[in-house]
């Protein structure tokens, strides 16, 4: 009965597999990073309570071996990008929704999509697996690097090279599943200006999984090619391990493994993004009762976007020693992708101008991801720059820029897309709003203070990647203390998902206590009728028309007789 | 759950989600191997030594698996021809040699690595034979699964060419496409590694 979901081909059930299964990896990368935080503010001292559970490998008597560090921060960041906010936001909150709100029946491959979950589950598998492997899991950062990925002794890298060829396999399934449904399935008279900005979202989101992934992929084989049949792609001649001479054929070049995975990596920074803005747009507009402000000029900076995401990546690489035009070239491209993100979030914040705003749960997270993402976004700009990134490059500060964006950003609206659509979601549920608006004061409040000091860090010059969070560092001695406040909410910031978790669970088992469009949305999915019988006569955003009884106008509501024929 | 558009043509697009999909996926596998020809463009620009290529590998069996594949993508063609036209025999002949070439294609290839392996000639050797052995082995990983999917509508899946000719054509011609590419590639990998 229950296993039956497990191999349903139906878009709305895998939308829930992934939401549930990516939502567990959160809580998994989340875990991990909790004891990173601890060990930042109190090196060296036993983890309380989880301590002994470690491993004796790991952690003797609950202290955190700087390998095992070293494993908890490579695997943060694999399981929160890859296995956590990615699959949440592409493939649970993509599959539920675009097939509903374009008006199609499923995804246009039901089989290729059911696919897709699975290699997502496996590799998400083999991650996990990859723990209890002796040597433990990947250690080299979740960027592998090599030279030291490379060499890195035991098979924790192999594993995550393995699991990523899965997950980057079905991300590709799901990218052109995705794009066909897009492109072949839309109802009748859902041009493509009357799409919502989440499907367009989506659409380009697509476009760089396909295309940017396999840059990863190829990498992949050529690294495990190194790690497991001795060739020297990225190990260059005359490299020296422990002071002996390697014995490898050579010749290899560390920066090509950099160029690929940075191939895939920046658009892998838009992906994170704009699925995240497309929610943020869908709730923004409902709550506001007003028609999206800017909708066409989005949707071109959209794929502004998403085609410039593909020309910045060496940004990542100025400390590599590349040519002042190179990093000019990449400088100016990084500067110039600033415009469409400022477009689109501009847009956002003038949508709210003048509408009369409510402030429900979903809304305040939305809100919330403005200010935070415009955080983010603005610190940004001094690592597009060579001149200041060479100094900032892997400090804390860089970490405090990418969390903002993707932490009180991307996670933001995803809380936000899961209190909205869960009445859509769960037939008519909702969500306890007073343990939403906790949920939401609290993360809100404990992110900025474990983010924020990250930026005084970064630049006082506190390396990221530290054991000891930069206690033996004489320049770290200033800013040291801040490490215990960050923890601390850290720690509360765990505390508050809590709140999250036992309103999901309660909510899931609740009442059924409100109509089919409790947010009196104008959306497809929303609207209630066989989808055979679906046409589309509007706009997406037509709130508050003047002259019309209701302050909302659902897509597929033909027009009133007096004013003639839509179309 | 009827999908719409799975053989018919959408008519504002112009394309059936089948081959919109093939197409997309070739986009990404045009991706994989651009990485790997720019692995190599990489590595070779910037090494001191490169060995002689044609010197190293052998190319008559190169050019002869040229002949093989290019061959048995016109097979595949005369199959999909032969499967519109309603010509089920002429499908499974044209299909089954399509697979025997597909399949001798990886016998060459099996006796070029062993070849190489017998002469002490490993990945590990230096960056071109890595290079050779990883860019080949990606691309007889794709013959393969080409293999499997020519298998496949060759025995079990032809009974849909009774119950649905005109879906069972589309499957021929998605499989053709795929096929075709796997050929380009060695059409690339061809002159990169052997002549060049």
């Amino acid at each position: 009965m229950f296993l039956k979901h497990f191999y349903s081909t139906d878009h709305k059930i895998i939308g829930l597999l992934y939401g549930f299964t990516s939502l567990f990896f959160l809580l998994v990368g989340f875990s991990l990073v909790v004891l990173i935080r601890w060990q930042l503010a109190y090196p060296g001292e036993p983890v309380p309570y989880v301590g002994g559970l470690l491993g004796a490998a790991n952690a003797p008597g609950g202290v955190i071996l700087p390998e095992f560090y070293n494993q908890l921060g490579a695997m943060h960041g694999t399981i929160m990008v890859f296995l956590g906010v990615v699959p949440l936001a592409v493939g649970a909150f993509g599959n539920y929704l675009i097939p509903l709100q374009i008006g199609a029946p499923d995804m246009a491959f039901p089989r290729l999509n059911l696919a897709s979950y699975w290699f997502y589950f496996v590799g998400g598998a083999i991650m996990l697996g990859s723990f209890l492997v002796p040597g433990g899991a990947a250690n080299n950062g979740w960027t592998s690097y090599p030279p030291l990925s490379d060499l890195a002794p035991g098979n924790g890298q192999t594993w995550w090279l393995a699991g990523m060829l899965c997950l980057i396999f079905s991300s590709l399934l799901g990218a052109l599943n995705f794009i066909t449904t897009i492109v072949q399935l839309r109802a009748p008279g859902m041009t493509w200006f009357r799409l919502p900005f989440f499907v367009w979202a989506q659409f380009v989101t697509a476009f760089l999984l396909l295309l940017a992934f396999p840059a990863l992929q190829a990498a992949a084989l050529l690294q495990g090619m190194d790690r497991l049949a001795g060739t020297s792609f990225f190990l260059p001649s005359g490299l020296a391990v422990s002071g002996q001479p390697l014995d490898v054929a050579g010749g290899g070049n560390a920066l090509l493994w950099q160029h690929l995975f940075w191939f895939l990596g920046h658009p892998e920074v838009y992906v994170l993004i704009l699925p995240g803005m497309g929610i943020v747009a869908e709730v923004i507009t409902n709550n506001t009762r007003k028609p999206l402000w800017g909708y066409r000029l989005m949707v071109y900076s959209l794929f502004v976007l998403g085609f410039l995401s593909f020309v910045v990546w060496a940004h990542h690489m100025f400390l590599t020693g590349m040519g002042t035009v190179i990093s000019a070239f990449f400088q100016a491209t990084t500067m110039i992708i600033s415009i469409p993100s400022v477009v689109i979030l501009s847009s956002l914040i003038l949508s709210l101008y003048g509408g009369s705003i409510r402030f429900t749960t979903p809304m305040l997270f939305a809100l919330a991801f403005l200010p935070m993402f415009g955080i983010g976004g603005l610190t940004g700009l001094p690592l597009g720059l060579a001149t200041t990134d060479i100094p900032l490059h892997d400090t804390n500060y860089v970490v405090g820029h990418f969390h903002y964006l993707v932490a009180p950003g991307t996670i933001f609206a995803l809380f936000a897309g899961i209190y909205h659509w869960f009445p859509r979601m769960t037939g008519g549920r909702m969500m306890n709003d007073t343990l939403g608006r906790i949920h939401f004061v609290g993360s809100l409040i404990c992110m900025n203070v474990i983010f924020l000091p990250m930026f005084v860090q970064g630049l006082a010059g506190v390396n990221r990647r530290l054991w000891d969070g930069g206690a033996v560092y004489a320049h770290a001695q200033e800013v040291l203390s801040l490490n215990i406040p960050m923890s601390m909410a850290a720690f509360g910031l765990a505390f508050f998902q809590l709140f999250f978790i036992v309103n999901l669970f309660l909510s899931l088992r609740g009442p059924r206590t409100v109509t089919d469009n409790p947010w009196g949305a104008t959306t497809l999915e929303w609207q209630t009728g066989p989808v055979a019988a679906l046409r589309v006569y509007r706009d997406p955003y037509e709130y508050s028309v003047p002259g019309e009884p209701t302050d909302f106008l659902p897509q597929n509501v033909g027009p009133a007789p007096r004013s003639g024929p839509a179309e | 759950m009827h999908i719409p558009y799975t053989t018919d043509v959408r008519p504002d697009t112009g394309l059936t989600n089948p081959k919109l999909g093939i197409w997309l996926f070739l986009a990404s596998e045009v991706m994989l191997f651009g990485s790997l020809f720019s692995a190599y463009a990489l590595l070779r620009s910037g090494s001191t030594s490169w060995p002689d290529q044609s010197a190293v590998l052998s190319v008559p069996f190169a050019t002869l698996n040229t002949v093989i594949l290019i061959s048995s993508s016109i097979t595949m063609v005369l199959a999909w021809v032969a499967a519109k036209a309603g010509e089920l025999r002429r499908f499974r002949l044209f299909m089954g040699l399509t697979l025997v070439l597909g399949a001798a294609f990886m016998v060459v290839k099996a006796i070029e690595y062993n070849d190489k392996f017998s002469h002490g000639l490993l990945p590990s050797t230096d960056n071109f034979l890595g290079l050779y052995f990883t860019m080949t082995g990606v691309h007889a990983i794709h013959v393969l699964v080409g293999m499997v999917v020519n298998a496949y509508l060759l025995w079990p899946g032809s009974a849909m060419f009774r119950s649905d000719s005109v879906r069972f054509t589309n499957r021929v011609e998605i499989a053709g496409i795929y096929w075709h590419f796997v050929d380009v590639v060695w059409i690339f990998l061809f002159p990169v590694l052997y002549l060049l």
